[in-house]
Formats: structure tokens, sequence, C-alpha cells
């Protein structure tokens, strides 16, 4: 290990840290006290998060197009070879980690968020019971994460992606004395397990088909010597073993898309993200930005080279981000809740991340996710802040005029505001951009992704509008708050303001690593992702395509600031010009309010499409059992085993019993005259006695002859 | 000198009194009387042929019999006490607890 590369050959520390302060809090937790417990925790956070800086910082000095660093610290499980099947060679899958641009951004986000979610944590859970086991279940969870993200190997990266989905389970449940938080623990549970079967079965898929499941060989200290999948696939495509669009890489695509879709909530599986606004703040800002649903997101992203062999996979992906994208942004419009408005945005947002992974902008999808996470997580804490000074109430109608009351909470909110509705020069003008653009271009050659980009651009204007709305019915037009609560409004602790303004630097600069797109260059940020996102297919590309030209970007960027604006313009008229207007839309529009502000319409759906026809099954099967398993079988056997038992009881009776009674019978019989002796009566004795001494005498007699003769 | 046919008819005598006794009395006192009867019956027989055959074995075999008579005889007693003791009779005829 070359000095240079400490920080790298110590990434491991970077998901270990988090696991020893779990591990510590869950075995003497309950002991500590707070104050240990909050700085034991932001401390290895921090610790985390310089590893990973020290690491990423390292792999910078590398040349571009070696930027990879991976290092195998055992082997883990070792499958041999399937008798029959694709793979000759053992299965190895190691405990190692990979830390390539991709990985790098991402523990980037998630140690860097974290770390400001723990201190946030810190003063928001500071009056809640069960300290101990918030911190221990989020240290828990940040260490899957990590391990997800860090992971060389599917087969790792699996233990994290089923370990978040056991934390979240545990976390959204964390007031486990509410039923609404036990449903929604749950409802999380299932839909992450369910989708992670897919993901497994798709695996198996990668497991048959290249006979490894570690991603790539770039990295390692000894290339020849090993393979991976990312290597293995070009090179069964150059052998014409595979096909471009083979069915194998289509199948492994859609089920790594299924599993996709469950963890980062996209349509038709989305509706157990908003349920978890049940959880507690900073953790539901945790996997509304940083962690959870960006997973998905990560996993198309890490397995691109896949879903570049498949169009079909990657035309289902930008569906389903666009679908998702656009429905929950109109849903987002409809929500009272501020939690649930903001679950709903994160749908939407992630739904344009889908978009960008399903055009081929991958490095586009990452922008979007990275910039998205700083905004996210700060308008979470912001709200997070807002309830907490509330005394729990996430009512919007109960809220707005706290514009000055709060300003260490309202000047970031603004600002993550103006971000996410995309407004220049900050974060998520550059990351929106970049999508919509790619999109565009991608529409060059095809006309039907022309409707994936006025979906995306519609998306943008209903962005800005429903957050827009969120911002102006909380904080400001006429206080809606109750009285009883209005008298002690709280200002947000330090720890609160503290990560706020981090975030809010984050939500204005984070988008200018895309700064030089404005003068026509690449954006440095894709350009240090591009690696990762090779085309598999250079020559015959057809997931690559043109730029747009400077002057098509520029009318794509004044496009979307323009339908911004006049979004926030159309939400300035509705809610502060006219605040009866609102009420008065918002009361014709009752039933759809109705409708959207509760995930019933996809429970519904669920209902209609599973549950329903599971019990149907049920019930046929119900029937099938009473009629044709009790009715013919159970009676047949039951007749056959009443005749056996009948044979057997006769075998018992007869000849078991029968013997031993034989026995006792034949002994009783000789008993009989033997017990007349027996009398009981003492001169009978006496008689027997004097019987026998004469037939004794009688047969000695000729003794008594000869005393008798002597006698004589 | 009398025959010695004479000691055995007493003798003889003596031992059917004494069986009679013990088959036909319900007294188990009465009883352990008769089986003394029967006892002496046989030390006569015993002193009687040792003076016919002038060996003296005879009669010490005769004071041995005396001897484990008494003995016989406090066992016996002591053993009808505590019969009596417990069951408060000394009729053979209530004396039926092995029958079967």
């Amino acid at each position: 290990v070359t000095p240079s590369a400490y920080f790298l050959s110590h990434a491991w520390l970077v998901p270990i840290v988090p696991l020893l302060t779990a591990i510590l809090l869950f075995f003497l937790g309950r002991a500590l006290p707070k104050s240990v417990i909050s700085v034991l925790c932001v401390a290895g956070m921090f610790l985390s998060f310089a590893f990973s800086l020290g690491a990423i910082l390292q792999l910078l000095a590398f040349p571009s197009g070696a930027r990879a660093y991976q290092q195998i610290l055992y082997d883990w499980l070792v499958l041999p070879g399937l008798p029959g099947g694709n793979l000759v060679t053992p299965l190895v899958a190691e405990c190692g980690y990979l830390l390539d641009p991709l990985s790098a951004v991402m523990i980037l986000v998630i140690a860097g968020i974290g770390l400001l979610i723990y201190i946030y944590s810190v003063g928001y859970m500071s009056h809640e019971p069960g300290y101990y086991r918030y911190f221990g279940l989020l240290n828990l969870f940040s260490f899957f994460m990590l391990t997800l993200v860090l992971a060389n190997n599917l087969l790792l990266f699996f233990v994290g992606w089923e370990g978040a989905s056991l934390c979240a389970y545990f976390l959204v449940s964390f007031h486990f004395l509410k039923n609404p938080a036990l449903q929604a623990g749950l409802r999380t549970f299932l839909v992450n397990r369910l989708t992670g079967v897919a993901v497994l079965l798709g695996i198996f898929l990668v497991a048959i088909t290249t006979g490894t499941v570690r991603f790539t060989s770039e990295g390692l200290s000894e290339p020849h010597s090993s393979i991976g999948i990312f290597q293995l696939f070009p090179a069964q495509l150059n052998q014409g073993v595979l096909s471009s669009g083979a069915p194998i890489l289509t199948a492994i695509a859609l089920l790594f898309l299924v599993g996709a879709i469950g963890k980062s909530a996209q349509f038709p599986l989305h509706a157990w993200l908003p349920d978890t606004a049940v959880a507690p703040v900073p953790f539901s800002a945790f996997i509304h930005s940083a962690a959870m649903v960006t997973s998905g997101v990560y996993l198309i992203a890490r397995m691109n080279f896949v879903y570049q062999l498949s169009p079909f996979a990657m035309n289902t992906v930008a569906l389903i981000g666009a679908t998702t994208a656009i429905f929950a942004a109109f849903l987002a419009l409809l929500q009272t809740d501020v939690k649930k408005v903001l679950a709903y945005s994160t749908l939407s947002q992630v739904g344009l991340m889908f978009l960008a992974l399903g055009v081929g902008a991958f490095a586009a999808g990452i922008f979007q996710l990275m910039t998205h996470a700083f905004m996210k997580s700060l308008l979470f804490l912001a709200a997070g802040s807002v309830i907490h000074a509330l005394s729990g109430e996430s009512d919007l109608r109960k809220m707005g005029g706290l514009w000055n009351t709060m300003p260490s909470t309202s000047r970031p909110f603004l600002i993550a505001t103006l971000a996410l509705a995309g407004m220049p020069p900050l974060a998520g003008f550059f990351s929106k951009n970049e999508i919509l653009s790619h999109v565009y271009a991608r529409s060059a050659g095809l006309d039907r992704y022309l409707i994936l980009w006025i979906v995306g651009v519609l998306t943008a204007g209903l962005t800005s509008l429903y957050i827009f709305r969120l911002l102006f019915l909380a904080f400001f037009g006429r206080s809606r708050v109750p009285v009883e609560i209005e008298g002690h409004i709280l200002e947000t602790p330090k720890t609160f303001a503290f990560p706020l303004m981090i975030l809010a630097f984050l939500s204005i600069a984070g988008g200018w690593l895309a700064l030089p797109v404005l003068w026509g260059e690449e954006s440095p940020f894709a350009r240090f992702l591009a690696p990762v996102f090779l085309s598999v297919r250079s020559q015959r590309a057809t997931t690559s395509f043109a730029p747009n030209s400077l002057q098509t970007e520029y009318v794509l960027m004044a496009a979307s600031a323009v339908i911004a604006l006049f979004a926030v313009l159309l939400a300035y008229n509705i809610y502060i010009k006219h605040p009866k207007r609102h009420i008065r839309i918002a009361e014709a529009l009752s039933r759809l309010t109705k409708w959207g502000a509760t995930t019933n319409t996809t429970d519904n759906l669920y209902d209609i499409l599973f549950v329903n026809r599971f019990k149907d099954l049920s019930l046929f099967l119900y029937s099938f059992d009473l009629k044709i398993i009790q009715g013919l079988t159970a009676s047949a056997t039951s007749r056959a085993a009443r005749l056996l038992s009948r044979v057997s009881t006769w075998w018992d009776e007869w000849i078991i019993d029968g013997l031993f009674n034989f026995v006792a019978k034949v002994v009783k019989s000789f008993s009989v005259p033997l017990r007349m002796f027996q009398t009981g009566s003492f001169s009978s004795y006496a008689v027997l006695i004097l019987l026998g001494l004469v037939i004794l005498l009688g047969y000695y007699g000729h003794h008594v002859q000869y005393i008798v003769r002597y006698a004589h | 000198m009398m025959p010695v046919g004479h000691y055995l008819f007493l003798s003889l005598a003596l031992f059917i009194i004494g069986t009679i006794g013990v088959i036909t009395r319900r007294n188990v006192i009465v009883v352990l009387m008769s089986i003394e009867l029967i006892l002496n019956a046989v030390n006569l027989n015993l002193v009687a042929f040792s003076r016919v055959f002038g060996d003296a074995s005879g009669q010490i075999f005769a004071l041995f019999i005396l001897l484990v008579a008494v003995a016989e005889a406090i066992i016996g007693l002591a053993i009808l006490i505590a019969f009596f003791r417990n069951r408060e009779t000394l009729q053979t005829d209530e004396m039926d607890l092995l029958k079967w």
C-alpha cells in the first residue's frame, strides 16, 4: 500500500464504523447517557464521512480512465461449480469493496447527508423515548446502505439491499405503539422484501450466465486472475454467445428493474413511501434523499451495461420513470400533509432519475440523485423543524405566516424550494436541465421520446407549482396555526440550524459541478462518472446519441426556467394573492383532492389486482380441498386406515393378548385342584400332615415290620 | 420286668390322644398341650427301647427332646400372646389369613 492510497485501502472503515457504533449501542446503549450517545454517533459518522472524502480525493489523483480501486478483504462465499450448468469454475463472492466514481459519489452523499441528519437527530429526537434504539438502528441502516454502494459484488450488494429494508422496517415502525406506524413499516418491509426476491433472481441469472457476481475487475491489483460481469458480458457479446437484446439480458435487466421499482418506490409499487411519513422526521429525510430510494437508481446505474444491451428494459425504465414523475407530481399537489407533499415530491424526482437512466443519461440521473439529496433532505429537515416547532402538527391547513417567526428554518426552506423548482443557478436547475436536454437529444432520432420530454417538462412545471404551494401555505399568508400552539412556537435549536445551513449551501452550489455546460462543455461531473458508464456497444451505438447543439441547450434551459417561473406566478396568484381562490378550487375539486390525499386508490388497485385474486385463489383451493382432497382422498384414506386398524385390532386381541391369556389360563387351571388343599383351616392341615405321615409309614412299612418283629 | 409291649401301647395311646387333640381341638393352647402329649409319647418310646437295648443314648435323646419341647412351648406361647394381642382370639378356625 503506497502512502497516498491510505484512505482508499481503508475505505472498508466507512461502513464498519457505523456498524461498530450500532453494535455498541445495542448492547450498552440503554446504560449510556444521551450526550455520550450523541457524541459517539456523530463522531462515528464524521469518521465515515472523513474517510469517504479522503478516499475520493485520492481517487481523483488517479488518471481519469483508471479511477477505480478494488480491494478484496477475504473470500466470503465459495460455491462449487454447478453440475451441468454454465458454472464450471467455483462461484466466489468476496467480502470486498469497489471504489469507482459511482460508488465514490454514493458514499459521499450517504455519509455526508447522513452526518448532517445525525446532527439534526440529536436535537429532534432528544425528547423521544428510545434514543439509543433510534441511533442504533440509524447506524445499522447507514452500515447497510454504505455496504450496498461499496460492495464489489452482487451478493454483498444484496446483503446491504436487504439489510436496508430491514432497518427501514424498524425505523418506520419506530413509534411501534401506534398502529399506522406498524402498518407502514410492514408495508415497507413487504414491498421491499417482495422486490428483493426479484433482485435475487436477477443475481442468480447473472451468476449462471457469467459465472461470477463481481461487478468489474477494474481496480484490482491483479486483474488477470480475476473477472467481472462488466468484462464478461461484452466478451460474450464479441464471441457471439450473447446477442444484444438477448432474452436473458432483458430478463436480468427487468428483474433488477423490479427490485429498483420497489426500493425506489416507483409506480406501481410506490404506495409504501408516502406511508413512511409516520417515521421520525430525520429518518424520513434520510430515506427520501440520500439512502433507500437512491439504491434502486444505484442498482440500475451500476448494472448500466446490462441495460445498455437491452433496449426493451431501457424503454421500460424510462416509461416507468416518466409515469411516476408526472403522476406523483400531480398527487403532491393534492396533499395537505407537509410530509406527504414531500414524499410525493420524492417519488416524482426519483421518477426523473429513472427517466434519465432510461434514456441512457446515467450520469445525469446520478447528478439528479445528488442534487435531489441535498434539496430533499433540506426540505424534510426544515419541515421537521416546523413540525417540531408546532408541537407535532403537520397539516398544511394549520400553518401559514411562519416566515418571520422561524427565520432560520424559513430561509433555507426558500432556498430548497427555489432549487427544487429549478430556478437558475441553483442545483435543481442544472440537474433537471441535464435530464431534460438528454431526453430531448434522444428524441432527435425517435419521436416517441418527445412524449417523454413533454412529460418531463410538465413534471418540472408541476414540481415548481406544488413546492411553491407548500412554501406559500406554510410560511406566508395569514397564520392558521391554532391559538394554543401559536403561543409557544419554538425557534429552531442550533442542532437544527447547522445542518440546514450546510444543506442550503449545497442546494445552491451543488449544481455548479455542471457549470461548464453553460458554455457548451461537458459537465465535469458527467466526465468524472463517464468511465463507469462506458458504452458497451460503442460501434453499434443506439444508446449513445448526438448531444444537442449549444443553441438548443440554451432554448431548453430558458424553456424550463420560464415554465418554472410561470408555475411560481401561478402558485403566487392562487395561494397568496387570492387566498380564497385555492380554497374554492379545493372545494370544486374536493372529490379529486380526497382521492389524492389518500393512498387508497393504489390500495384499491392492489386489492383488485392481487389481494382479491389471492382471496379467490384461496377460496378455490379451499373448495378444492373440501371436495377433492377431503371428499375423495381423505375418505379413501380414512377407510383404508379403518380397515387396517381393524386388522391390527384383531391381531392384537387374538394373537398378542391371546398368547398371554392362554398361558395365564393354563396356569390358572392347574391351580384349581391344588388350592383345594389350602383351606386355611388348622385342623385340616393337621390331618394332612398325619396323612402324610401315614403314607410315609406305609411306604417304609418294612421298617415298621422290623421294629414290631423286634419288639416281640 | 414289664414287657416292652406295655410301654409301647401306652406310648401309642398317648400319641393317638395327642393326635386327636391336635386335629379336633380348636383352642391353640390345647393344641399345644396335645403336641406335648405326642412328644412325651415319643419320649416314652425312646426310653423303653433304651431299656431294651441297654443303650443310654435313647434316654439322652429323650432329655434333649424334653428340652426342645420346653423351648417350643415357650416360643409357641410367646407367639400366641402376640397373636392374641392382634386378633383377640385363640381359635384355630379363625386363623385363616393364608387361605386362598
